[in-house]
């Protein structure tokens, strides 16, 4: 692993191995959403079913990210490397993204389903909760006139909360069981049949392999605003160098 | 453990000279929860049905209120680098702290309950579980809060940031505190939730110092 924790060669490498990374992304995306389009329409829910391609995988996706946030935060305070302050920084909007998106689609499903745009959900309430563990992590991230520190302070609070993940979604259950909402229609039917499952399982590979294009696209950016940022503050400083040096000459 | 007591001795003393931290939270804690009332009306039965929540929300909103001078000042001054230079581990100054702040603000509110549990026309049966779950309970919304306190240490508008950081972390305090006094009322055991608590205070007394003396050790460097 720590041969690839080096910047200039993630550069090298993920230049050359994006493009193909995206255009199968670009496939299996389109995949997955012809195969979801298709499916047939469910014998209670009818064509609404459908939302489930994206709502699913973005809930999936609104984990992974997390983790990934977690892990490579953890990676960032034990060992320093830069790559995974910025792998940690990038992917938190990316998994805000996926929340906002599980979210949104679910009150979608939610309106014609429960006739309503939100109930207190075990679920939907524990993924509410995420979101805004996310947005937290991105507030203290942006929160610094030193922005490694902010990275830094940022990576504490994501580990932090992955710790309190489970708690909170325990919490969350144990919450709901008291308070049952009356609307929800319990999903434990019949078992998923193939013709749901497959296009759902093409659908989250093409999500995550969605993140990882993004995440690699957001990283390079991050790594290339960084050069750009050191190579100003050099020209600043040369310049103020110059023209102290000029000044002192006048002066004398 | 001379240093221990003395970092609290002192917080303590601040808080009292300086116009008295204590009284600003168990004030606010009670002008907010009497503001209910107006906000969803006088009946007594809806009142009785949602005081130990609003108890609860406004209990946690009070320990936040006071949390930007947990660190931030002796921050400013220079104090909090003379803790880290001292014998004593950052992580038991950052204990001490937790303390103090507990003092200054759960205990209190703690102290204010009755009262207010009164005015919301809570059912006596469940008080004594609802002081039961506050006194578990909000020293881990203090201990959270020294995380938060900490990692905001020198961010711009760091009083809301604060609020943002540490409301979701103290969800699960809340749902059990306030599960607590529920179930007091339906004749169920409501030792349950309290023992959650309990394991919530277990899991947070270790773990909250270490986070938050890592985030100090950050704002120092």
């Amino acid at each position: 692993m720590h041969r690839f924790a080096n910047p200039a060669r993630f550069m090298r490498v993920s230049t050359i191995v994006l493009p193909w990374v995206a255009i199968v992304t670009a496939l299996v995306m389109v995949a997955g959403l012809v195969l979801g389009f298709r499916a047939p329409p469910d014998y209670q829910q009818g064509d609404t079913v459908k939302i489930m391609f994206i709502h699913v995988p973005a809930a999936w996706m609104s984990l992974f990210c997390y983790s990934s946030l977690a892990i490579s935060s953890a990676i960032a305070l034990i060992w320093r490397h830069p790559l995974a302050e910025i792998a940690a920084q990038q992917s938190a909007p990316l998994g805000a993204g996926f929340t906002a998106v599980c979210l949104i689609t679910g009150s979608l499903w939610g309106a014609p389903m429960w006739g309503t745009w939100w109930v207190w959900d075990a679920r939907l309430t524990s993924e509410l909760v995420l979101f805004f563990l996310y947005l937290g992590y991105i507030a203290l991230a942006n929160a610094f006139d030193d922005p490694n520190r902010g990275v830094r302070a940022a990576s504490v609070l994501a580990l932090v909360g992955w710790i309190n993940v489970p708690i909170i979604k325990f919490s969350v259950d144990w919450w709901n069981t008291i308070h049952q909402p009356a609307s929800v229609i319990r999903m434990d039917g019949p078992k998923i049949a193939s013709s749901i499952l497959i296009p759902l399982l093409i659908m989250a590979i093409a999500f995550t392999l969605l993140f990882v294009v993004q995440l690699v696209v957001l990283m390079r950016a991050a790594l290339i605003e960084r050069k750009i940022r050191a190579l100003r503050q050099l020209a600043a400083e040369s310049a103020s160098t110059e023209y102290g040096l000029a000044g002192t000459e006048a002066s004398a | 453990m001379p240093s221990f007591a003395a970092i609290i001795r002192r917080d303590l003393r601040l808080a009292f000279r300086q116009g008295g931290d204590g009284a600003m939270a168990v004030m606010f804690f009670v002008l907010a929860a009497l503001l209910f009332p107006f906000g969803i009306g006088p009946e007594p039965e809806i009142l009785a049905r949602v005081a130990s929540g609003i108890v609860w929300v406004t209990a946690l909103l009070a320990a936040l209120l006071a949390l930007d001078r947990m660190f931030l000042t002796d921050w400013e001054d220079g104090t909090l680098e003379l803790i880290r230079l001292s014998p004593l581990r950052l992580e038991l100054a950052v204990l001490a702290k937790c303390l103090s702040h507990w003092l200054v603000t759960g205990l209190p509110v703690l102290a204010a309950t009755p009262v207010v549990a009164l005015m919301l026309r809570l059912d006596p049966a469940s008080l004594p579980m609802l002081m039961a779950g506050l006194l578990i309970g909000t020293p881990v919304l203090s201990l959270f809060g020294s995380i938060g306190a900490a990692l905001t240490l020198g961010a711009r508008r760091g009083g809301v940031l604060v609020s943002l950081l540490v409301l979701p972390l103290e969800i699960p305090a809340l749902i059990f505190g306030v599960g607590a006094a529920d179930a007091a009322l339906d004749a169920s055991a409501g030792s349950f939730d309290l023992q959650i608590l309990g394991a919530l205070l277990a899991f947070a007394l270790p773990l909250c110092p270490l986070a938050a003396a890592a985030a100090l050790r950050q704002a120092l460097e």
